[in-house]
């Protein structure tokens, strides 16, 4: 992430292919572990800790999804629906039959990956905006189903509660520890990520993004592939349901609603598609902008407006400012924050003889 | 290149500013009070007067020296209506010291339900959240404040009932927004509809509620129900008077639930001219004739301004004022209970608690908070439509009260 080497020596695909390709980078991997696991919990205050969480669990979505839209090429607007799948089967499962969090969050994830699979069958013969309709009629009618069938969504409220998750006999009942709980998940999914892209799955996933005809020519089962890219994302936007439900105690049927999706959508859009660095930057753009301006507004907003007008200005200049940050970012670099990121690296890796 | 030079700089920045601005340290006499709400998302409509009201109030009991010599100072963070920023809010009120926090949104107020209890901050949530959150046993740090929908069910009930004489065998249509919200006062409708001998048909208009002439035909034409019971949020409220006036159902014989009752819902419509009889469900006194509005607009007139247009809203207006007065007077309670000095966050909660005979003019029903019914009773008004204004028919009451508290039980002996 940070090194740089002088140039190419890389004589083997295995070189090539290396998650490691210097000896810096397992050790900026090192340094990155231990500002995580052992500095920030000690010395950031809760507060800080409760926006990683919230940071974490967005990018196991958005990782899910980028699987999906930017490696794949496939669009789905229908994610937000299958958190909700997975949220409820987890619920469901720690509730009436009291399973620990490592059942259940494998058993959402994979309910997710099957309900998926139904909803992406369509995308073995349309494609664009046409899948992104036939996704989006996926999302209504889980939202549906969720909202009429009282077996799924535990009565008229719609919402389950669940006791926070629990391991060797400690409840990860403080955002301190939900910290460390959602760490692992997001590190478990990124590690996953960066594995399945440089695999034979992730280059059939690729190949079928550029050209499926052309895919299909030369060997890939295209109708296999796509449906497992479906199942595979699918994969992670349930687990990031179970994981929100454990977060906020609850699995709620208003928490995975469209907008959920266009959240998730804008994210590795913003971050860039096709890249696991773009996720976990969207995740983190989306999720901190909006905290980021509002603070500055509170501490800057008091020169020039009365308290009283302050939560209106606030709020609305937040969304413009949010609204327009995104669209500077997209002209200043369309392939998103990923790619403005190797760009900031390749000017320094060469700097100060740009020319 | 020096683009980039200059878009880490404010990167830089931005850092910077939240790092040490953030944290601002407080003067002693000081209390935090957090309050959620949505200005910019699906319901702003109703953000943008409730919380103006609020800050209002707070700047009342400011301006006459505080609540027992502390001022408060209100945090107010706008979660659009969505759950992750809500739970961001709620750290950020605890950070910052908050000793209470309104909630905004039933959602929200169900992913915070079990985190203030584990922070041991009482969070406010009237007119959202479940009806069983009423229930103080089961959620100790979360208190509704306000007849939930169960309570505006039974009251609902009650009102058709005075205004038909008798229920046996009358017809009863209750037109809801499909979502959770919407299906929740289902129970007591059907369990009075077998007490009170009458036929109850549901009619689910689907999200976002802009169309229901498909409905409004069924109920007029075919099901001819002698009484309807509303229950909408949004902009699916005026939707609802207009195609019923439009059919010529009689206004005189709906009433709808809190969400659908404010001053903006009746001229969407047509204005209140065309609505007359619309009958409506309040949880706080409507209209300019409290001492307490008065004092609002005489604050603004001492400080030189005309006072905000928000106050002319006041169904909204005054319910924001009703949750911060409950809000001064739970700390006004802990206060004085602690001999002067600044509360915690759970005596707080025990002031709230206390509260009792608390009527501020009549704005706030004769509600009695205690620990086991944090609804404080489950108290409503019913204003109709008359003239082109709204007017009081029928005083604060608790409508069907013993279903509710039978339903209140059965619910806590499930879970």
């Amino acid at each position: 992430m940070f090194h740089r080497e002088s140039g190419i020596f890389k004589t083997t695909y295995g070189a090539d292919m290396a998650l490691y390709p210097l000896p810096i980078a397992k050790w900026t991997v090192i340094a990155l572990a231990v500002i995580f696991v052992v500095i920030i919990p000690l010395a950031v205050h809760e507060y800080y800790l409760s926006i990683l969480n919230l940071i974490f669990i967005a990018i196991v979505g958005a990782l899910g999804l980028n699987i999906l839209v930017g490696y794949t090429g496939q669009i789905s607007i229908g994610d937000g629906a299958f958190m909700s799948v997975g949220a409820y089967t987890a619920a469901n499962l720690a509730v009436k039959l009291g399973l620990p969090f490592w059942i259940t969050l494998p058993a959402g994830g994979l309910m997710a990956a099957l309900i998926g699979v139904i909803v992406g069958m369509p995308s073995l013969r349309i494609k664009g905006l046409y899948l992104a309709i036939a996704t989006l009629a996926g999302q209504l009618i889980i939202e549906w189903t969720i909202n009429h069938v009282p077996a799924i969504s535990g009565g008229a409220q719609a919402s389950i509660e669940v006791d926070r998750p629990s391991l060797f006999g400690v409840s990860f009942n403080t955002q301190g520890r939900l910290y460390f709980f959602l760490l692992f998940f997001a590190v478990l999914a990124i590690v996953a990520t960066l594995n399945l892209v440089r695999s034979r799955i992730g280059r059939a996933f690729v190949a079928v993004r550029d050209q499926d005809i052309a895919a299909e020519i030369i060997g890939i089962n295209i109708y296999r592939y796509k449906l497992l890219a479906f199942a595979i994302s699918s994969f992670y936007a349930g687990v990031c349901g179970v994981l929100y439900t454990y977060y906020f105690g609850i699995a709620n049927y208003e928490q995975f609603q469209l907008v959920v999706s266009i959240d998730y959508l804008a994210m590795i859009i913003i971050g860039g598609l096709g890249s696991v660095l773009g996720s976990i930057f969207g995740a983190i753009f989306v999720t901190l902008l909006p905290i980021v301006i509002r603070i500055l507004m509170e501490n800057v907003g008091s020169l020039f407006f009365a308290q009283a007008e302050m939560a209106n200005v606030i709020s609305g200049l937040r969304l413009g400012v949010f609204g327009g940050l995104i669209i500077f970012f997209l002209i200043v670099e369309p392939e998103g924050l990923n790619r403005l990121w190797r760009n900031i690296r390749s000017y320094f890796r060469v700097w100060p003889f740009s020319y | 290149m020096t683009r980039f030079v200059r878009s880490w700089l404010g990167v830089a920045a931005t850092t910077a500013t939240l790092a040490f601005g953030g944290g601002q340290a407080f003067a002693q006499k000081e209390l935090v009070f957090g309050l959620q709400c949505d200005r910019t998302g699906p319901t702003a409509n109703v953000g943008t007067v409730l919380c103006p009201g609020y800050q209002d109030y707070i700047a009342l009991v400011n301006s006459k020296g505080g609540v027992e010599g502390f001022k408060i100072k209100v945090l107010e963070i706008d979660n659009e209506y969505k759950v992750p920023p809500a739970m961001e809010a709620h750290e950020r009120f605890k950070k910052e010291g908050a000793v209470l926090e309104g909630l905004y949104g039933t959602p929200q107020t169900a992913a915070l339900n079990k985190k203030l209890e584990e922070d041991k901050i009482l969070g406010t949530s009237p007119g959202f959240g479940t009806s069983p959150a009423a229930d103080g046993k089961r959620y100790p740090y979360t208190f509704p404040i306000a007849a939930s929908y169960w309570s505006q069910a039974g009251a609902a009930v009650a009102f058709a009932k005075e205004k038909l004489g008798d229920l046996k065998g009358k017809k009863i249509a209750y037109l809801f927004y499909d979502n959770p919200a919407g299906k929740e006062p289902l129970p007591i409708l059907e369990d009075l509809a077998k007490t009170e001998g009458f036929e109850l048909r549901t009619f689910a208009v689907p999200a976002p509620g802009l169309e229901m002439g498909a409905q409004i035909l069924d109920i007029t034409g075919r099901y001819k129900p002698d009484f309807i019971i509303t229950h909408l949020f949004g902009r699916a409220p005026s939707v609802s008077i207009k195609e019923l006036k439009g059919k010529g159902f009689p206004l005189s014989k709906v009433v709808a639930f809190v969400w659908g009752s404010s001053e903006a819902d009746i001229i969407a419509a047509g204005g209140m001219g065309t609505a007359e009889g619309y009958s409506t469900i309040q949880f706080a006194g409507v209209g300019k004739e409290f001492p307490v509005i008065k004092d609002i607009e005489a604050m603004y007139k001492a400080q030189g301004k005309t006072p905000p247009k928000e106050m002319d809203s006041t169904v909204l207006y005054n319910r924001g004022v009703l949750i911060a007065a409950l809000h001064v007077e739970a700390a006004r309670n802990a206060i004085k209970a602690k001999g002067g000095a600044a509360p915690t966050s759970e005596e707080v909660k025990k002031g709230m608690e206390q509260v009792k005979g608390f009527t501020l003019g009549g704005l706030v029903p004769p509600m009695e908070i205690t620990t086991a019914d944090h609804e404080g009773g489950g108290w409503v008004q019913v204003w109709t439509v008359k003239g082109g204004k709204l007017v009081k028919v029928k005083d604060w009451f608790q409508g069907n009260r013993p279903v509710i508290l039978k339903h209140l039980a059965a619910d806590a002996s499930k879970s």
